[in-house]
């Protein structure tokens, strides 16, 4: 199997020190066979038959045909839907801390227009490293302000923007402000929380750019009222990201008075106290990541990593990001996914939080998320469990049924100096 | 009674003037002798008179005693039985010093100041401040006197509290005459901490900075004082020349007293520690450092946990330190420290002290600490007590001064009256008031001043009001419409009206007011102290662990050595060692542990971390002196958290700032452990070195520290290296030289960052070296060789993939993030496959962390150079127990499951390279420190006392404090603070 695993990583490795080609589209059908099929809405097929053409799943199950000589036997092997990474700077940075790297924070507070799919660079360096681990789609996210701007959801694998978008601006981020920020003191050298003095003026700014846009409230054409318009009609969804349960409350609220019908939170820790309130307001929930410390010091020392898992109890429609300080970290989304599995979730279900969950709340669940027959074939094949890193090794992947080239320059790197040392 | 207010009157004296004075009209010098009668005298702690007399003249007592004649010159009071303490002494204040000035320890932007900004020929640090001298500066501020007496002090030790070695303080009473009339004493005790203040000079920055700094200037100044150095330091002059003196350390947490503990006795200094009211915290240890101690009282204000929402913010801990401090005194009486009582809020001081008198600080112990204790360590008779001889400062308190509600009346400074509270001469009681012949029984309460009137008969409907004014009462009694208005003057516990008014009344005390009986019930309510955690933290232990011997059984033993894994397997532990390890062992044991479908492995090391600490980066160029055990915090939650993934030792490292860090801390995760015996005893000493965009400081575009190249870093190591032998050189010159010729020269100076350096070379000092690109880790090594020595480790090495057969051709070990990448420009070339090819080319590899919430998932990311250059699990799972423990140089004990070896091990549910492991039980040294099991039932004890602090915060009617979240702190290499979270250094 080993073998198998790293002769294709040669054969794709030819590119270099350049992220590989896009592929081209499928030319013929793909079927195989005697696999562990992952369908990502909880259940598992062992053994089945899953099969692909033009990009779309034709078949999946147990089919008593003949084996065509092109067929794949994948006994011992699965297959999954392509892992889903919402609300991320991929594509908008590359060096975290080369500042002509990174575009993902426009200046000013107010930037519902920007919009992050025209600065999504699709030939990132770090984008193949997360296809590597069967992260196919994506969700690249402005940040910072207090309106970032519009997400877009796109492929990981494609020659420009405009390939790469399944849909564009599908969501303007608010991040909601809360009474008090931290503030680093020089003079004692610790992080102190403080009043937020602006807390009142910051939410007078948010809310009269969501009811202006609703009034209309200009008469020149106003780009900003413009970026928030269809969020009343529900084709744009609103993401609120805030982690006080205060402000989940005020957040929530708000925009459900003011008649916004698609929301979704954004969240950690914070949302604990309240889950009984995000339940009955039926928004969805993406815990922005996963591998977290306990927010309090007497916090449960597994609070991190059983957040979702009481979302998820709660019957909340939740899904994983994988937020923090690092883009290259998000990689290891399956892996979070894993370590809810190891902390009381059932497997398949932690899948779930990255795949089906995360495709509805990002309204894509008809094409993506799942292995269903009319899907997309978005998909990868492991050599073995793709939540655990043992077992993450992936020998196939596919966008639309297009195979991807899986090597990268870090897979080039590793073949050039094991053969310089002749290993 | 009309003598009485003439004597009051009589009191306002003014002091005589200056010998030397020129006067500007007549001569006026007396020398009155006033005698208080019939009070109740508190000589000090221990000897209370009731019936006394007390006579002052001038700033001095006289007399003392039951019994005494009172001479006829003397003025009477008869205080009726109102107390006299001797007046408090206050060890810690900048009283009638200017207020120094402001300025942030670091700034992430601008240039550095390198030097000190001070004028004159002053220490090379700007934060030694050792010739500043309180007295030059002194001056009384009457405001600020005015509000320290109204707590009762009457004489203060006064220090300019800025910098780390601030200069001397002066000893004052606080009466408002002439400053030369006020100085006790002009110089007393030399001040320090670990806060370098106002200093604009960039060095130091941290804890361990600070400490290091402290122990080369002590050093400096004993080696200045040895000959005749070549120029002048005035500090180092002021410092040999008050050694003599009293020195008072201030410090901002238990921590740094027992860091300030640590330093005086490898320097033989007498320190006096002045702390942060935070004993209670390790009480065990305090107490074992035997030192007299200057304790502020701190009563915390409870956090607002008002609403549910605002309590999510609330941590356990701050509850805590509101549930505990006001025990802080108690337990430093319980466990006999020698302590001195400071106020912590001068607002509330008088009502804190009261409190701890409440919680269980005895009544004489809270004055001793005030009194005779400052005294005692200000080696001054003549003040804190009432003894002849001694100054009149006294404090005169109607009610008990230690209970709720007790007051000042009036604060006597060296014979001076000054008053705080009038007292009103009326006790509260029963009273017989007569108007015009008729007689009824009022109860009057006599509320600090305040009259409260009411009458003895339930039925009466007669309402009181009365006021008092100088020497008058008036007494309104009014009865629906009907309204009478009386005037009548005071006498010691009687109204009377003035002769010739009309109606003729009066009332007269005739007996004490009939308790209730549940404020009984209350004095006699048992103290119900809480019991301390160790650490003080929600997990902390309430018990020690009484076991000393396991036997896990049946377990998939991992041993980490030839034998590899061994199914079915059993492992006893005992006294801290691995003692058996076979099938089916028939050992007595106090707990059996079924292993069955367990796995058990040894503990993971995590070479690379920086958690447990109070600061992680100094910032000179060579920071080799600091010592980051200096810096240890063994109440940090992560040690807990690290020990539920698995970890049970670490290599706390310095900070990547400097191309030659400070000296590692290696560490076990003794949980309940203080900082100092987290430490591992007789491991080797470690040191970080950093290369690269960090100690370049390639963050901030306008730095002018040297280096900023890959070039200058180079530089520094060869100029440092040369030095340290050349230092060696002078000191081997002059240790040759017979003990005459030694007496001609001046000795060389002891360095202590040459010494580290030095150590670094003679292979004493192993390096862990941060580093990133190849060109960098072959020039270190390249550096190293041409001095003779090897680098121990490169520690994040993520171009070592790229060097691996130089490495290995150097001898160096290396440890690595898994996967980590991306985050700075020098990282863009790292691949996750680098710890498989240094493994597969022979070099000892670890996985490391340098991040507390990864530390405990270091199996997780050991399994990644599974996927990643597909190693075998056991090769995987030595990168994080015995390769870094060969880095360290502690695979001997740890690291592996052998017999012998130290008990250091984990009991995981599934095999722990797998995603689905979970550290169920963790040992360290034999102790299981952490229990899956049990996890739930901590829990929920966590959860109910939550919840018991929330309802006893709630029916307090104290004020609160705004509900506060504190941030979980991230320290990693770059941190220099936790504060700039910017990826892995």
């Amino acid at each position: 199997m080993k073998k198998l695993f790293l002769s294709t990583l040669l054969i794709s490795s030819v590119v270099l020190a350049l992220a590989p080609v896009p592929a081209p589209k499928q030319q013929k059908e793909v079927v195989y066979h005697n696999a562990t099929v992952h369908i990502g809405n909880g259940k598992v097929m062992k053994g089945a038959t899953l099969a692909f053409s033009e990009g779309k799943i034709t078949r999946l199950g147990y089919f008593k045909m003949k084996w065509q000589p092109t067929d794949i036997d994948l006994k011992g092997k699965h297959i999954y839907p392509g892992f889903i990474l919402p609300v991320t700077r991929i594509g908008l940075t590359e060096v975290d801390a080369v500042k002509a790297t990174i575009d993902d924070v426009e200046v000013g507070q107010m930037n519902p227009n920007v919009r992050s799919i025209v600065a999504y660079n699709t030939d990132s360096e770090i984008i193949p490293t997360l296809k590597f681990n069967g992260v196919l789609l994506a969700q690249p996210t402005p940040r910072g302000g207090l309106v970032s701007g519009l997400s877009s959801i796109v492929q990981l694998d494609a020659w420009n923007w405009q390939d790469a978008a399944i849909v564009s601006d599908d969501a303007v981020h608010v991040n909601w402000p809360s009474a008090m920020r931290p503030k680093f003191d020089m003079a004692t050298f610790t992080l102190k929380t403080v009043k937020n003095k602006k807390y009142h003026h910051q939410l007078e700014q948010i809310k009269s750019l969501f009811i202006d846009a609703k009034l209309n409230a200009t008469q020149a054409k106003n780009i900003k009222l413009d970026a928030i318009k269809p969020v009343y009609t529900g084709k744009r969804k609103v993401y609120i990201h805030a982690n006080k349960p205060k402000a989940i409350i005020e957040a929530v609220n708000y925009f459900n008075k003011i008649g916004v019908p698609s929301l979704v939170l954004v969240t950690g820790q914070g949302v604990l106290p309240v889950l009984d309130f995000v339940k009955q307001s039926g928004i969805a929930v993406i815990v922005a990541n996963a591998h977290q410390l306990p927010q309090r010091e007497d916090s449960s020392v597994d609070a991190g990593y059983t957040t979702a898992l009481k979302l998820q109890k709660a019957g909340i429609l939740t899904a994983l990001a994988y937020q923090g300080g690092m883009t290259m970290g998000s990689r290891n989304l399956a892996f979070t996914a894993g370590t809810l599995a190891s902390y009381g979730m059932d497997k398949e279900q932690a899948l779930q939080l990255i795949t089906s969950n995360t495709a509805k709340i990002l309204g894509i669940d008809k094409n993506y998320g799942t292995l269903e027959v009319g899907k997309s074939a978005t998909l990868f094949v492991s050599q073995g469990d793709a939540l655990d890193m043992k077992g993450n090794r992936l020998i196939d992947a596919y966008v639309d049924g297009r195979k991807l080239n899986l090597a990268g320059r870090q897979q080039e790197l590793n073949q050039r100096y094991l053969k310089k040392y002749g290993k | 009674m009309k003598i009485i207010i003439c004597l009051v009157l009589s009191f306002e004296l003014m002091a005589n003037p200056n010998p030397t004075a020129m006067l500007n009209g007549p001569k006026d010098e007396r020398h009155p002798i006033v005698a208080f009668t019939n009070a109740h005298l508190f000589i000090d702690e221990n000897t209370e008179l009731s019936n006394a007399s007390l006579i002052i003249q001038d700033d001095k007592i006289i007399a003392v005693g039951q019994n005494i004649d009172v001479p006829k010159k003397a003025q009477v009071r008869d205080l009726h039985g109102a107390n006299i303490y001797p007046g408090f002494v206050l060890l810690d204040s900048g009283y009638g010093l200017p207020e120094p000035g402001k300025h942030a320890p670091f700034t992430f932007f601008g240039a550095e100041i390198m030097d000190t900004t001070t004028k004159g020929a002053v220490n090379t640090n700007e934060a030694i401040k050792a010739s500043y001298q309180g007295i030059t500066e002194f001056h009384h501020d009457i405001k600020k006197a005015k509000e320290l007496r109204k707590l009762g002090f009457s004489s203060v030790l006064s220090s300019r509290h800025d910098g780390i070695m601030r200069g001397s303080s002066v000893l004052v009473n606080l009466n408002d005459d002439s400053d030369n009339q006020s100085i006790i004493q002009p110089k007393v005790a030399m001040h320090l901490s670990f806060d370098k203040g106002s200093s604009k000079q960039l060095y130091p920055i941290s804890l361990m900075g600070a400490s290091a700094l402290i122990r080369q200037t002590w050093l400096d100044a004993a080696w200045y004082s040895e000959g005749q150095p070549s120029y002048i330091d005035v500090d180092l002059t002021a410092i040999n020349k008050n050694n003599h003196l009293l020195q008072i350390f201030e410090t901002k947490n238990w921590q740094q007293t027992l860091l300030a503990d640590k330093l005086s006795k490898e320097f033989n200094k007498n320190l006096i520690i002045k702390t942060s009211g935070d004993e209670y915290k390790h009480i065990d240890a305090i107490k074992k450092l035997n030192r007299k101690l200057i304790v502020p009282l701190v009563m915390p204000k409870a956090p607002d946990v008002g609403d549910e929402l605002d309590a999510w913010k609330v941590s356990l801990t701050d509850m805590m330190k509101w549930q505990m401090s006001p025990y802080n005194a108690y337990y430093l009486n319980k466990y006999k420290v020698d302590f001195a009582l400071i106020p912590s809020n001068n607002k509330s001081f008088l009502k804190d002290l009261a409190q701890a008198v409440e919680k269980g600080l005895p009544r004489n112990q809270a004055l001793a600490a005030l009194t005779s204790t400052p005294a005692r360590y200000l080696n001054n008779s003549k003040i804190g007590n009432l003894n002849k001889g001694s100054f009149a400062n006294f404090i005169i308190a109607e009610k008990d001064l230690f209970k709720k509600g007790g007051k000042i009346n009036e604060n006597w400074v060296a014979g001076k009256r000054y008053e705080i509270n009038e007292i009103i001469p009326l006790q509260s009681g029963i009273y017989q008031l007569t108007i015009a012949g008729k007689a009824q029984e009022i109860e009057l309460q006599n509320k600090a001043g305040k009259l409260e009137i009411k009458s003895t008969a339930k039925e009466s409907k007669l309402k009181f009001k009365a006021q008092f004014s100088e020497e008058f009462v008036r007494l309104k009694i009014s009865q629906a419409q009907n309204e009478q208005n009386l005037l009548g003057l005071v006498n010691y516990n009687s109204i009377t009206s003035i002769s010739g008014s009309d109606p003729v009344w009066q009332a007269k005390r005739i007996k004490d007011i009939d308790k209730k009986e549940d404020k009984d019930k209350k004095a006699n309510k048992k103290l119900d102290i809480p019991v301390v955690p160790q650490p003080f933290s929600a997990y902390g232990l309430t018990a020690k662990e009484k076991a000393s011997s396991y036997l896990i059984t049946n377990a998939t033993v991992w041993t980490g050595e030839t034998a590899g894994v061994l199914e079915n397997t059993d492992v006893f532990v005992k006294n801290g060692k691995v003692a058996k390890v076979g099938k089916n062992l028939s050992v007595k044991a106090d707990k059996i542990i079924d292993g069955t479908g367990h796995y058990l492995t040894a503990g993971i090391i995590d070479e690379h971390s920086h958690i447990a600490l109070l600061s992680v980066n100094d910032i000179m160029a060579n920071s080799s002196m600091v010592r980051m055990e200096d810096a240890l915090n063994s109440d940090d939650i992560n040690i807990y958290r690290n020990l539920s993934g698995g970890v049970t030792a670490a290599q706390l490292l310095h900070g990547s700032a400097n191309p030659l860090g400070g000296q590692s801390a290696l560490i076990k995760m003794r949980w309940g452990a203080t900082s100092d015996e987290l430490l591992i005893k007789g491991a080797d000493k470690f040191i970080k070195f950093a290369l690269g965009e960090n100690v370049k400081r390639s963050r901030s575009q306008s730095s002018i520290r040297y280096p900023l190249t890959r070039m200058g870093v180079e530089q520094v190591y060869r100029d440092a290296f040369t030095n340290a032998l050349a230092y060696e050189k002078q000191w081997n010159d002059y240790n040759k030289l017979s003990r005459s010729a030694k007496k001609k020269v001046m000795p060389p100076r002891r360095d202590l960052m040459m010494e580290a350096t030095l150590e670094v070379v003679n292979k004493n000092r192993y390096i862990t070296c941060h580093s990133y690109v190849q060109s960098e880790i072959n020039m270190l090594m390249k550096v190293a060789d041409d001095f003779n020595f090897k680098v121990n480790t490169f520690t994040h090495i993520l171009e070592g993939y790229k060097v691996a057969d130089k490495m290995l051709a150097h001898g160096v070990g290396a440890s690595t993030f898994a996967d980590w990448w991306a985050y700075k420009w020098e990282v863009n070339y790292a691949i996750p496959y680098n710890a498989a090819i240094m493994t597969k080319m022979g070099i000892t590899t670890a996985i490391n962390s340098d991040d507390a919430e990864m530390a405990r998932r270091l199996n997780q990311e050991a399994a990644k150079s599974i996927k990643y250059g597909g190693l075998t699990e056991q090769e995987a799972w030595k990168m994080v127990t015995l390769n870094p423990a060969k880095l360290l140089h502690l695979d001997d004990k740890m690291g592996s499951i052998k017999v012998g070896k130290d008990a250091d091990i984990v009991l995981w549910n599934a095999n722990p390279l797998s995603i689905y492991a979970t550290a169920q039980k963790t040992f360290v040294d034999g102790k299981l420190l952490f229990d899956r099991d049990k996890q739930m039932q901590i829990e929920r004890q966590i959860s109910n006392k939550r919840m018991e602090l929330i309802k006893q915060i709630n029916q307090s009617d104290e004020p609160k404090m705004p509900a506060q979240m504190k941030p979980e702190k991230h320290m990693q290499c770059d941190s220099l603070t936790g504060y700039e979270y910017l990826g892995a250094g």
